[in-house]
Parts: structure tokens; sequence; C-alpha cells
């Protein structure tokens, strides 16, 4: 039993939903209790879908138990297939459907529907969101791409024909995956390698046979297309690209990987104008960027991106990077060693809540759940990976991936900071009583201002060694110092008064830890 | 006594129309929903849910994803090693329960909320109540309710909520004054108003249930009468009834007439005569009309279908058709509580099409086929029904937003309104 106030992840049948919700032609009967149709809103709300997802609920109540669950399922299926016409369909259970054993998937084959039924199996108590994301894409590429591997259609591409490739695991409710497709659509353009399949995303169980007449596979997104990715490797000796071209650097290597995979010059690609992130982070107005201390939390790909994006691309320097996805533990500490930082690996809020606290970042890199701790902390925040809200996405072109995904992250990553100059006059002139010290940048406005009293009752301030006392003068001295770093400047010169034996913090020995510390 | 207030004389009444009822798909929240704004009224209360990741997942998404302050709600999930039995999951709650109360000096009450996975496999949270009661008190008090989905629809949960309160209420003796005790979350601004009214009026004591505070909590008794503010109220009432408190029946406190009603059933329990009743009332009502009025161009002669959602749909289906003609199209409600509503039910338009529970994809069926000017539906339906081109009025707002009283009359009019000034005003298709 865990004790949880905001989950990063939804449970793995709602991964299922969003591949269903994502295609084209899939229905998804889902043995569940009314309270579970709130997953509709998800899409209809928050991605602001104009369709319903194309999910049939049971909506069994307790009346029921004692009665034919089972039955309820197979008119559920029936009618979702006479009402809907879906080429395929996906059955499965949620939690709680879970714990009374009805076989969705025995019960729908039993009904011999004349289209294909894919059973899912979800452990709703073991597993999450994105798992279950990837176990039903990987569920549904098996059963309906196998049987072209099975008719011996291993292909060669014809002398002279395009190069083809898949882009696999965009999903409904992605963070910008709708506009990452676009981007990496664009580069292929360029590239000169045609798109086969676009899937979940779009696709219709028909083209998700055609899987394997491409000659390889671009993998978005790991923690949803990995699994399947893997399958049709081995089943159609398709290789599939490793990286994930979010970055500069990263869109760079990409293209490389691609070309060779395609076997196309990348050249007159990468000598084209790219991004203009590499300009505008060596130009000197950027200099205030340097060393920018920014803490890190999302899902695995977009954590790792973006400690790369903060290291190399902007000068940033990362102080604590972490996911909530455990598939990724593996890679995001590998990151997190190479940074110099401890990693992370947590799907508990609280304690992402308390390690920012303790690092004091100048910048939080994270999910709506880090904006809203940041926010509560005074400490400017960008959002980089799900879980999504309803701002996440804006009506504008703002994908992630490729050069274009570049500029947006500089533009989405600098805007919530200071700005240079800004920075030096309120560290000169703190006092000011418009300019002061717990102003917000100006082009934020009011609202960017103060930090909220640190929520009710929570306490997260590391406590001072009992032996040590502040000097008044100190205490005056270290108000001035910006309110960001204030907590750091505190924990650092009693450490450093603790290790020099000092029982008597004086405003010698702040500048002292400070000079020790220094950057 | 008979305190049945006076029914207009143009009412004709659906008391004993047929009602279609519907088992099928059913598309609404469940009664964890109800905590949503429960952990905001009960200032210093908890909301533990022992459910599942989706219960956690649920609860976050209905509330708009973030609430900006730490919320006063959580969840204890289960996993498959409480399932197993390789856990005790009464050891693992209080485990839990102890971390939440160290984090959480504040909280007075803890609500154990039951969820679909804990009441299927059997998990007794009034024991553990009781158990934690006696660990934690006098700091805290623990009690428990079903939020579940296979017994609870989203209002419910408000309704399980308040019973689980009412053996906790202090006894008002044998000999108390006649008090007066209002049931159902209301916003402050509303119960500040109704306070003012009933001073004037002389009618005292008033309480309301739930409190805004957890020590609060109001007395009952043989002299308590009780008012429901919400029609979802079922359990509540008869638990107040079981405490030995008297039902005041009467339509509910949506537009001036629901209010009116409402207001003189507890005048005529209280002996108050009309004409202080009017003296009080007409500055009241005449300001709430002409601020109707307003939205009258806007409403007057619309087709309004109701999806079932909160169970005011009678209510506010009344406040439609009588106070704004609206043609009532469809009225949806996932349950349709005969006794309480008997007041609402004869004051709607005969020949008014009621429905109770749901198959969603059927009752989309009827409704596009109707082509309504306004839909009211939750928040799954609302979005598509827009891109179809139809008109929607998502209704989780109208539970939370202040809409009882004359003072709010116009307000709750205005909910109905905006959707199709917002349609008029826009020039993009």
């Amino acid at each position: 039993m865990q004790l949880t106030v905001w989950t990063y992840e939804a449970p793995p049948h709602v991964g299922a939903m969003r591949i269903a919700t994502a295609m084209e032609g899939m229905h998804y009967v889902l043995h569940a209790p009314q309270g579970d149709t709130y997953a509709d809103l998800l899409f209809t709300m928050i991605e602001r879908n104009g369709k319903r997802p194309p999910v049939t609920y049971t909506t069994f109540q307790a009346r029921d138990l004692g009665g034919d669950t089972a039955n309820l399922f197979k008119d559920a299926a029936r009618d979702a297939y006479e009402r809907f016409k879906p080429q395929a369909m996906i059955v499965g259970a949620s939690c709680t459907a879970e714990l009374i054993q009805d076989d969705p998937g025995g019960l729908t084959q039993a009904l011999g529907l004349p289209v294909p039924v894919i059973p899912l199996e979800l452990p709703a108590y073991q597993k999450k969101e994105n798992w279950g994301a990837a176990e039903t894409f990987y569920q549904i590429v098996r059963t309906l791409a196998g049987p072209a591997a099975s008719a011996g259609a291993k292909r060669e591409r014809a002398a002279g024909a395009r190069p083809r490739c898949n882009l696999l695991g965009a999903t409904a409710l992605g963070f910008r995956h709708r506009d990452d497709v676009t981007e990496i659509r664009r580069l292929l353009e360029r590239l000169g390698i045609d798109v086969n399949v676009v899937a979940p995303l779009g696709a219709t169980p028909s083209d998700i046979t055609r899987l394997g007449e491409a000659d390889f596979n671009v993998v978005m997104y790991p923690e949803i297309a990995g699994p399947a990715a893997q399958w049709l490797q081995r089943t159609f000796g398709q290789p599939s690209t490793k990286t994930v071209p979010i970055g500069v650097s990263a869109t760079v290597e990409f293209v490389k990987e691609v070309a060779a995979l395609a076997g196309v010059d990348p050249g007159p690609l990468l000598s084209a104008e790219g991004s203009r992130l590499p300009w505008y982070s060596r130009s000197v107005d950027s200099t205030y960027l340097t060393a920018k201390r920014v803490f890190i939390f999302g899902d695995g790909t977009h954590a790792l991106a973006a400690a790369r994006i903060a290291a190399d691309e902007l000068g940033f320097t990362v102080v604590g990077l972490g996911t909530y996805s455990r598939e990724m533990a593996r890679e995001i500490r590998e990151a997190a060693a190479k940074y110099g930082v401890e990693a992370l690996v947590t799907d508990d809020y609280l304690e992402v809540e308390a390690r920012i606290a303790e690092l004091h970042p100048e910048l939080v890199l994270g999910t709506q759940m880090e904006r809203h701790i940041a926010k509560r902390l005074g400490v400017p925040c960008a959002v980089i990976s799900a879980p999504v809200h309803v701002q996440d996405f804006p009506a504008r072109y703002s994908p992630q991936m490729g050069f274009e995904g570049a500029n947006v992250i500089f533009d989405t990553w600098v805007h919530p900071l200071m700005m240079g100059l800004e920075e030096h006059l309120l560290a000169m002139f703190r006092d000011d009583h418009e300019f002061h010290d717990e102003a917000g940048p100006s082009h934020l406005g009011k609202t960017a201002q103060k930090p909220a009293a640190v929520a009710e009752a929570i306490t997260v301030k590391p406590a001072t060694p009992e032996s040590i006392v502040w000097h008044r003068d100190a205490e005056t001295e270290l108000k001035k110092i910006p309110f960001f770093v204030r907590g750091k400047a505190r924990r650092n010169t009693e450490m450093f008064a603790q290790t020099k034996g000092l029982p008597l913090i004086t405003v010698e020995t702040l500048y002292d830890a400070k000079a020790h510390y220094g950057r | 006594m008979n305190i049945r207030p006076d029914i207009s004389e143009t009412a004709i009444g659906c008391g004993s129309a047929p009602v279609l009822r519907e088992r099928g798909q059913r598309e609404v929240f469940c009664g964890l929903t109800g905590i949503i704004w429960l952990h905001r009224k009960i200032q210093d209360a908890f909301f533990l849910v022992v459910g599942s990741r989706t219960c956690a997942h649920l609860i976050q998404s209905a509330a708009g994803v973030m609430i900006f302050a730490e919320p006063r709600f959580a969840t204890a999930i289960l996993d498959e090693r409480d399932l197993a039995g390789m856990n005790d999951a009464n050891d693992e709650l209080d485990r839990v329960v102890a971390r939440l109360l160290e984090r959480r000096p504040d909280i007075k009450l803890l609500f154990l909320v039951g969820s679909c996975p804990s009441e299927v496999i059997k998990l007794d949270l009034s024991r553990a109540a009781l158990r934690l009661s006696q660990a934690h008190m006098p700091r805290v008090r623990v009690l428990n309710y079903s939020g579940s989905g296979i017994e609870t629809t989203f209002t419910q949960g408000e309704d399980a909520c308040l019973a689980a309160l009412i053996p906790t209420l202090p006894a008002a003796p044998a000999n108390a004054p006649p008090s007066l005790l209002i049931a159902g979350a209301l916003a402050d601004i509303v119960e500040d108003q109704w306070l003012r009214t009933f001073a004037a009026l002389g009618i005292g004591p008033v309480h309301f249930l739930p409190p805004r505070r957890a020590n609060d909590l109001p007395p009952v008794g043989p002299n308590t009468v009780f008012l429901l503010a919400q029609p979802f109220l079922n359990d509540t009432a008869r638990a107040l009834e079981e405490r030995g408190a008297r039902y005041l029946p009467a339509p509910f406190p949506l537009g001036v007439e629901g209010t009116t009603l409402w207001l003189k059933a507890a005048a005529q329990a209280f002996g108050v005569d009309d004409a202080l009743f009017d003296k009080v009332t007409q500055p009241s009502i005449f300001r709430a009309r002409q601020a109707i009025k307003r939205h009258s161009a806007t409403l007057s002669g619309r087709r309004v279908f109701f999806f079932p959602d909160s169970q005011l749909e009678v209510p506010l289906a009344r406040f439609l058709a009588r106070e704004l003609d609206m043609e009532l199209v469809e009225v949806g409600t996932p349950y349709l509580h005969q006794t309480h509503l008997a007041h609402e039910l004869d004051l709607l338009p005969a020949g008014t099409l009621l429905s109770e529970g749901q198959d969603v994809d059927r009752q989309l069926d009827r409704c596009r086929l109707q082509q309504p000017d306004l839909v009211v539906c939750g928040l799954g339906l609302a979005n598509p029904l827009e891109a179809e081109g139809l008109t929607t009025k998502w209704s989780i707002e109208l539970m939370f937003t202040p809409t009882q009283g004359y003072e709010q009359a116009a307000d709750l009019a205005e909910l109905f309104a905006r959707p199709l000034n917002r349609r008029a005003r826009l020039k993009v298709a």
C-alpha cells in the first residue's frame, strides 16, 4: 500500500486507451465500473478531442457482482461491434474487473466476431500507464502484422526504390506527439526517406498489417514503442533507431543514424540551416544562462534529453536528474553519474518535492507536478514531459523533436528565467522598493512575484545544527543574497562552519564559505 | 402539521408520469469525485481513498489535475502484495495513516473512503476506522464511507460522507428549543446569506451539515427539523430521521420559485406568519427576478436536453422550464428519488420525458435526433457534441458554482446562457 498524493502515471488500461484513441478503426471494450469512464475526459478535455475515445465500458454495479458480469461483458462487446463496426478490437479489464476474473479475452473469442480480437492482460496492481501503452501496442502489432511474417514476406528493397520507414510510438495524450510526428516526417522527407506507416497515431488496423513492408523503424518514444520495435526487428529483420532526436546534437545524430539505415547522404541536410539554438546559446546575451542550476524530472526519454540539452547546449549545471519511469532507471542512473548527481527514480511526488526543496535549483524542468512544486517554492519552471495538462496542447506548432523542437525548447526554458542584466541590477540594488529581493522576472508580470508561502504544514527546511549560531550581521548579509540561492548559501556556510569547528557565523565566515564553495 | 408548500396553480405535474429506465453503459463519475468539493468545505478534514491507481488518477483528473495548495486528499494505493495476502492490508493501512498524520498535524477528521477494489476484496474499513480512531483519539477522529463506483454515482459520495458523520453528531436534549439543520455542502457565501434570511424570519438556531470545521458538528435531536439543500441526500436524510430529526419536504432552492418554497417549508415549521415571510423575501424575489430577466431573451423557447450526472437535473429542469420558459427535451438523471423529488416532479411541465439510469450510446442517438439548442452533459461528452455542432453546458460546473438561493438564481441562469452567448459571438466555424 502506497500513500499517493498525486500520481505521475495512470493505471495501465489508460495506456491501452491512449493506443486505441490514437488509432482509427480500433475499438476497446473494457470491463470496468462506471467511475472508470472518467478517463474519457482526459481525451476530450485535456487533449480537446472532438471525438469520444473508442471505448465501451461495461459499467457493472454491485448488484451485478452476484449475478452474471461475464454476460454483461459479452453483451457489451457484441453491441460495441454492431454499433461501431471496427476493423479490430482490443478487450480487457480495469483494476476492479481484474479482481472478478471474468476473462474478457475468452468471452469475446466465444462470440466469434468477424474481426481480430486482441485480449490484453494489464496487471493493474503492478504496472502503470506507459507499460500498458507499450504492451497494448506490442500485442496489436504482433497480432495484426504477424500473419505477413508467417507468409514469408521478408522484404528486400527493390533497386532504385526510395527507402521506407515506420514512425513508432506516438499516441493520444502524448507530450507534443502530434507535432513531433510532423517534424520527423519533414526531416525524413528532406533526406529522401518515405514514411510507410505512422503508428499508433492515425493508423488503422490494416495499416498495422503493413508494418513489415518498411526497411527500418524510427522509435520515437522507447517507453511506448520499444517492445513492438524489438518484435519487428526479430520478425522482419527491421533495425530500429536508438537516438531520440530531442535537442540539436541528438537531432544531428539521429539524421546520421537514419541516413545510414536508409543508405542516403545526410550531408545536404546537415549543411543546411538547422536550429537557431546554437547561435542563440553562443550569443553574448545568453551569458547569464551559464551554470544556472537546473533540476530535471520527467519520463525517461524526456528527462535524458533535457539533461543533455541543459548541460551541453545551454551551459546549465544539472544539479538533479530523475524519472518516474522505472523502466528507464538504468539509463537515468548512467546519465546522472555523468553529471555527478544522484539519480532520483521514484513515483512518489513527496520525494520529488523534498529533493527540489533541498537542492534549491534556479530552474526546474519537470512535469506539471514539478511546475506545481516550483510555483510553491518560487522557482522558475518549464514543462518537459507528460503527465499532460491542457496547456501542453498548444494551438501553435511546438514540437520537441528535430531542429524546430530545439528552437521551441530554447524559448520555453529561457523564458521563465530572469533576463541577464536584470539579475545584476537586482543583486546590486536589492532594497529598491520595486526592484527588490523577492521580485520575479519583470517580463512575467506581477503574478511571477514572491513565492507563495510554503504550503500548509509542510516543512522541508533543513535544520541548523544546534551548536552553530548566526551573528545578527551575518543574518542580515545573508538576506542580501537572492532568495532562490539563499537556502543553499545558508547550508554551505553552516557546513563550512561545522567542518572548521566555528561556533559563530560572522560576516567573515559567510564570505570565507562563499570563497570556499565558489563556482 | 402539514408543511407541504403550496404548488402554483399553473403546474400540471409529472408526479406519476412514466419514466424511461435504462441499463447500459453509464457515463458518470463515481462517488469519489465528491471529495473534490468536500475536502475544501470541511477545512480540517482529510480524505484517504483506499483503492487503486485508477482512483488516484480519477480524483486528480476530475479536479482539473492541479489544485494549488497541497490537497487534503490522497490515495492509499493497493498493490499486488496487499491482494496476494503477503501484506496484511490492515497493518499497511495503519502504517499509511500514521505517516499521513505525522505529515499533516492539522488534520482533525480523517475519512477512510472505500473504492471499487476495496469493496470487491471486502476490506472492512468500518473496523479499520474504529481501530484507527482508538489509536489516534482525541487528536483525530477516523470515519469511513464508500465512494465506490459499483455502489455510488458522483454526488452520492457526498451523501455517503454526510451519512457517516451523522452518528457522531452531538445529541440535542429532548427539551432543546426547535432548531433547523440544513444538509448538503454549500458555498460559504450561500450559507451566510441564508443565516441572514433565517435571522430576519426569526428562525434559529440554524446549523449546516457538513460544518466548515470538523469539531463544529451540529447537534441533532427530536426537536431538530431539517431541510435538504441538495437532492441527492437519501442516506443522509434517513440517518437524520433515525436520530429523531424531522424532514421538511420541499422543492430544492434553485431559482426564485424553488428558493421561496424551500424557505417557506422552514417558515411554516417555525410558525412564521405570512406577512413577515413576504416582507423578508419580497425584496430578494424582486431583485432576483429582475436579474434573471436579463437571460430570458437568450434562453426562452430554447430546447434543452439533460444527460444524467449529478441528480440536480430535475430541479434544474424545473427552474429552466418555469422561470426561463425553456422547453425540456429529455431530463436524464442517474437516480430518480421519488420521495425527495415529489415536489419537483409536480412542478415539471406535463409530458416531460424523464429518464433514469443510462445507455449512453442510445441516449446520444436520441439527443442527435432531437438536435436540442443546449445539451447539459459531463466532461467526457461535451467536446464531442460541440464538434458535432451542438451547444453544451458541462454539468460539473453546476456543482462547483454557488447556485442556490435568490442572489445566485441569475448566476445559475447565466451558466446556461453563456454557451449560447458564446456560440452567437464566435464568427469562426
